[in-house]
């Protein structure tokens, strides 16, 4: 793992006080400690005698170690380097008796956070990054949606595209209806028709830890209606979805997201994409960004 | 003391001529600047800033199709030579905004290098001249790089005895000379080595080398072997002495340039390469830019001809996208002409310049179809023609339609003989037999099956009540016509309000919305004039639309969301346009 440097520690409170998981608690045996990196800082964490924990570990310029809060809430232990609001976005999915909760993968990419979420929200690339799973050629269109910002999250409905196989549980290729939604500047996280059971929505979040910059690690959450797949087979399916947007994610430049709306050229696809960086903008976030 | 170039000023080796090979993206570096270098089917090297004008994506991981390269991330696809967009999958049946256009760089092949400046190449003089290597045959050595700033890594050889391209063992001796800052000569009598150093950042340059003239095939491969073990251990020592840390930065990297903006094409002179008859009464006319490349083309796409006493005539486009040295078009010799095509059949000559407006793509061509077919009357087959190529390239299913009078009447077969099977000739057919003949082209609106119709007025007319009555969806059948023929009626006075512009204006009766607009100083861009091909279209916000032209679908016509403003006007007192 790199070195974190001077220049990775975050000045900014609006990302400074969010929360951010630190380790899925399936993967932090009781005892064990896990070392890892946040916002520049290095901290480590662990679950002793039942109880979670995080602290700082000596940082540059910020000497000596402390305790840091800690909430254990959908199966991962967060923490936060500033004033946090007292819980996480609700994820009511979450306490469903009939839906399977699980980590699917903890990722490192040299990429940046916004880059991440922006990635998660596009679905023009389905047909070329991900083909013959969340898309395929010639069913490229990007139909219009909505795009609304409600209580501070982004919220992007009516999204539809055309998914061949669009989950470990899917038997054939169907128009998916997604929902996105940004619940913080660095989560986020989609509601996607069921290929089990059209009334109901499956939920993926990808929740992303910036170590630095241009560096993070993408907690992969899933909160799925399937009585059929192995947790192994299950987390296969992400993984690969996930090992296809990595080498996409780690060959952007610049690795931090332009918030300058010239910078780039968005499309009427992007819509979401638009508004999340003007969000970022509004909200003052420098960090993990080039700002505007 | 040689003289320096700075870096990124001057001209610089970035790649091998052969590492360009067909169909592949090369990753180059100068001066901290990333760069994709490739080459496309006709031998064209582009050099483009490594970054797609999306989402900045390397294009170096993107696919060279040929005569596009298409980014990995959403599939864009740019043209050979402009690097602009000419394809947007998202989008399928919109085309790209002119303006939408990667960085390019200047290329030049020389010495078996591949060579680029990151300045502005205008009154630059292209690569170092380096007499030895300029006569003959090259052989150029693997690159070699290293972790020491270019000026160092070529004084550094310049000391050195060199292995000598002249005898199988012997060695140069040395000093060496040097050309510039960047270039070394080594080597006397016939063989020579030169080496370019191509600087890649403050601490790290690759060295090429190039002998002169190349040895005897049977020659070459001890020789690169040679200067191989030479140059490894000679990078080894180097980067001791230098004591090279990794991750030492001397200057902060470069900030990462704006996407750059293609000219957005208004006016481009061009003079005509080649003239010739391509089918009875169709002249061929080729047209070489006089400066610089040619504006990006897309299938389905015309260009304004400025023709002598200020007529303007609009012409589709042959080309494929990225196969754009030269605009190929086709004219046909109009009985009525009123100058346009009689003069470019009678006078125009081989050398004359011309200018043009353009390209406007108002015929986009969807790419995301599981069938297309093509429907070309006469000389209409021009647009459907660079489509028709567009598809072969990327293995995309077609079917070129093509009704003529004779097989005399065929223009450009040899492009047509290209496409083999796909192209199917309905020869000498009258207004009966042609419908009959359609009925059967157009039995089966598949879906996914789109439908692109080019021809003069009757047979297009035919073509698209033919694919009405089978049941195509009125969005799967695009059209264009060479001419407004419907009669215009331009007695109506009424008021037009522009929206963003805050304006109020009164369109007398004689006068055009377009003229009007234009009058009072808002930009709006036109081409035909006569209600053809759509470019003057825009948004109706309020009001009823008198539509004149003949682009819009019977569909756009009854939304009234749209009004071609060279020819359409109110049906009421008022329009409210998103101007």
């Amino acid at each position: 793992m790199e070195q974190s440097t001077e220049s990775d520690i975050c000045t900014d409170p609006v990302i400074r006080d969010q929360w951010y998981p630190l380790r899925a608690l399936a993967e932090l045996p009781e005892g064990a400690t896990h070392h890892t990196r946040l916002l520049g800082v290095p901290v480590s964490c662990g679950v002793t005698r039942g109880r979670p924990w995080a602290r700082t570990e000596s940082a540059p310029g910020d000497g000596g170690t402390g305790a840091l809060p800690v909430i254990d809430t959908y199966g991962y232990l967060w923490t936060s380097l500033g004033e946090p609001p007292p819980g996480v976005f609700e994820i009511p999915e979450y306490t469903e008796p009939d839906r399977r909760s699980m980590n699917a993968g903890s990722f490192i990419v040299a990429t940046s956070a916004p880059r991440a979420v922006e990635n998660f929200l596009d679905m023009g690339h389905f047909p070329y990054v991900h083909t013959g799973y969340l898309g395929i050629e010639p069913h490229t269109e990007v139909n219009p949606y909505d795009v609304e910002i409600i209580d501070g999250e982004i919220w992007a409905t009516r999204c539809e595209f055309f998914q061949p196989m669009a989950a470990a549980t899917a038997t054939g290729g169907q128009m998916s209806k997604y929902t996105y939604r940004v619940p913080s500047p660095f989560a986020v996280m989609l509601y996607k028709s069921s290929p089990v059971d059209p009334e109901r929505r499956d939920v993926i979040a990808l929740l992303l830890q910036p170590m630095g910059h241009e560096q993070v690690v993408a907690h992969n959450f899933l909160c799925l209606l399937d009585d059929v797949n192995s947790d192994a087979e299950i987390k296969r399916f992400q993984q690969i979805i996930f090992a296809q947007d990595k080498p996409i994610l780690e060959n952007q430049i610049p690795r931090r997201l332009p918030l300058d709306p010239r910078a780039e050229t968005p499309i009427r696809a992007d819509h979401t994409s638009i508004v999340y960086r003007r969000h970022l903008r509004e909200l003052g976030v420098n960090y993990g960004v080039v700002p505007a | 003391m040689a003289s320096s170039r700075p870096e990124g000023q001057g001209w610089f080796p970035v790649a091998a001529s052969d590492d360009a090979v067909a169909h592949h993206v090369v990753e180059a570096v100068l001066a901290e600047r990333e760069l994709a270098v490739w080459r496309d089917d006709d031998g064209w090297v582009n050099v483009w800033e490594n970054r797609c004008l999306h989402r900045g994506v390397r294009l170096s991981i993107g696919h060279n199709e040929g005569m596009e390269l298409v980014c990995q991330y959403h599939g864009w696809r740019y043209a050979s030579r402009t690097a602009g967009c000419t394809y947007i999958p998202a989008h399928p049946a919109d085309a790209p905004a002119r303006t939408m256009c990667n960085r390019t760089y200047p290329a030049i092949e020389r010495y078996g290098l591949i060579w680029t400046t990151l300045a502005d190449a205008t009154g630059s003089d292209g690569p170092p001249s380096s007499a030895p290597l300029e006569s003959g045959s090259t052989l150029p050595l693997r690159a070699m790089a290293v972790n020491v700033p270019a000026g160092r890594a070529l004084d550094s050889l310049a000391g050195l005895d060199l292995p000598d391209p002249n005898s199988p063992d012997g060695t140069t001796g040395g000093p060496h000379r040097r050309i510039d800052g960047f270039t070394l000569v080594a080597g006397s009598g016939e063989g020579v080595v030169v080496f370019f150093a191509q600087p890649v950042a403050a601490e790290r340059c690759v060295v090429r080398g190039v002998v002169g003239p190349a040895p005897d095939e049977g020659a070459t491969l001890a020789l690169l072997r040679r200067f191989n073990r030479f140059l490894t251990e000679w990078r080894d020592e180097v980067e001791a002495q230098a004591e090279f840390r990794p991750g030492k930065r001397a200057t902060p990297p470069p900030p990462t340039p704006a996407i750059a903006a293609c000219s957005d094409g208004t006016r481009t002179r061009v003079r005509v390469s080649r003239r010739w008859l391509t089918a009875r009464d169709v002249v061929a006319v080729e047209l070489e830019a006089v400066d610089g490349v040619l504006p990006t083309v897309q299938p389905g796409a015309h260009i304004d001809v400025h023709l002598p006493g200020g007529l303007v005539r609009q012409y589709s486009l042959v080309n494929e996208p990225g196969r754009q040295d030269v605009y190929l078009i086709g004219v046909k010799l109009e009985p009525e002409s009123r100058g346009g095509s009689r003069w470019i059949h009678q006078s125009l000559s081989v050398g004359d310049v011309l200018t043009i407006g353009g390209p406007h793509n108002n015929f986009a061509l969807r790419r995301d179809a599981q069938l297309t077919l093509l429907i070309a009357g006469g000389i209409g087959i021009t647009p459907l023609l660079s489509m028709a190529r567009s598809l072969h390239r990327s293995g995309i299913d077609f079917r070129l339609h093509h009704f003529a009078r004779s097989p005399e009447h065929l223009a450009f077969t040899d492009l047509l003989a290209g496409l083999g099977e796909h192209h199917r000739p309905h020869l000498g057919l009258d207004p009966a037999a042609t419908t009959v003949e359609l009925e059967s082209i157009l039995a089966e609106p598949g879906a996914g099956h789109q439908v692109y119709i080019c021809g003069p007025g009757p047979m297009a007319d035919a073509a698209r009540r033919v694919a009405a009555e089978k049941g195509w969806p009125e969005e799967s059948v695009h059209f264009e016509y060479f001419a407004n023929t419907r009669p215009r009626d331009d007695r109506h006075p009424f008021t037009v309000e522009l929206a963003r512009s805050a304006l109020t204006l009164e369109v007398p009766a004689g006068r055009s919305i377009l003229e009007v607009v234009r009058e009072n100083g808002v930009q709006l861009e036109s081409s035909c004039e006569q209600g053809a091909c759509g470019t003057c279209t825009v948004g109706v916000i309020e009001g009823v639309v008198d539509h004149q032209d003949v682009h819009l679908s019977e569909r756009e016509r009854a939304e009234g969301r749209r009004v071609v403003t060279c020819v359409s006007r109110a049906a009421g007192d008022r329009l409210v346009l998103d101007l």
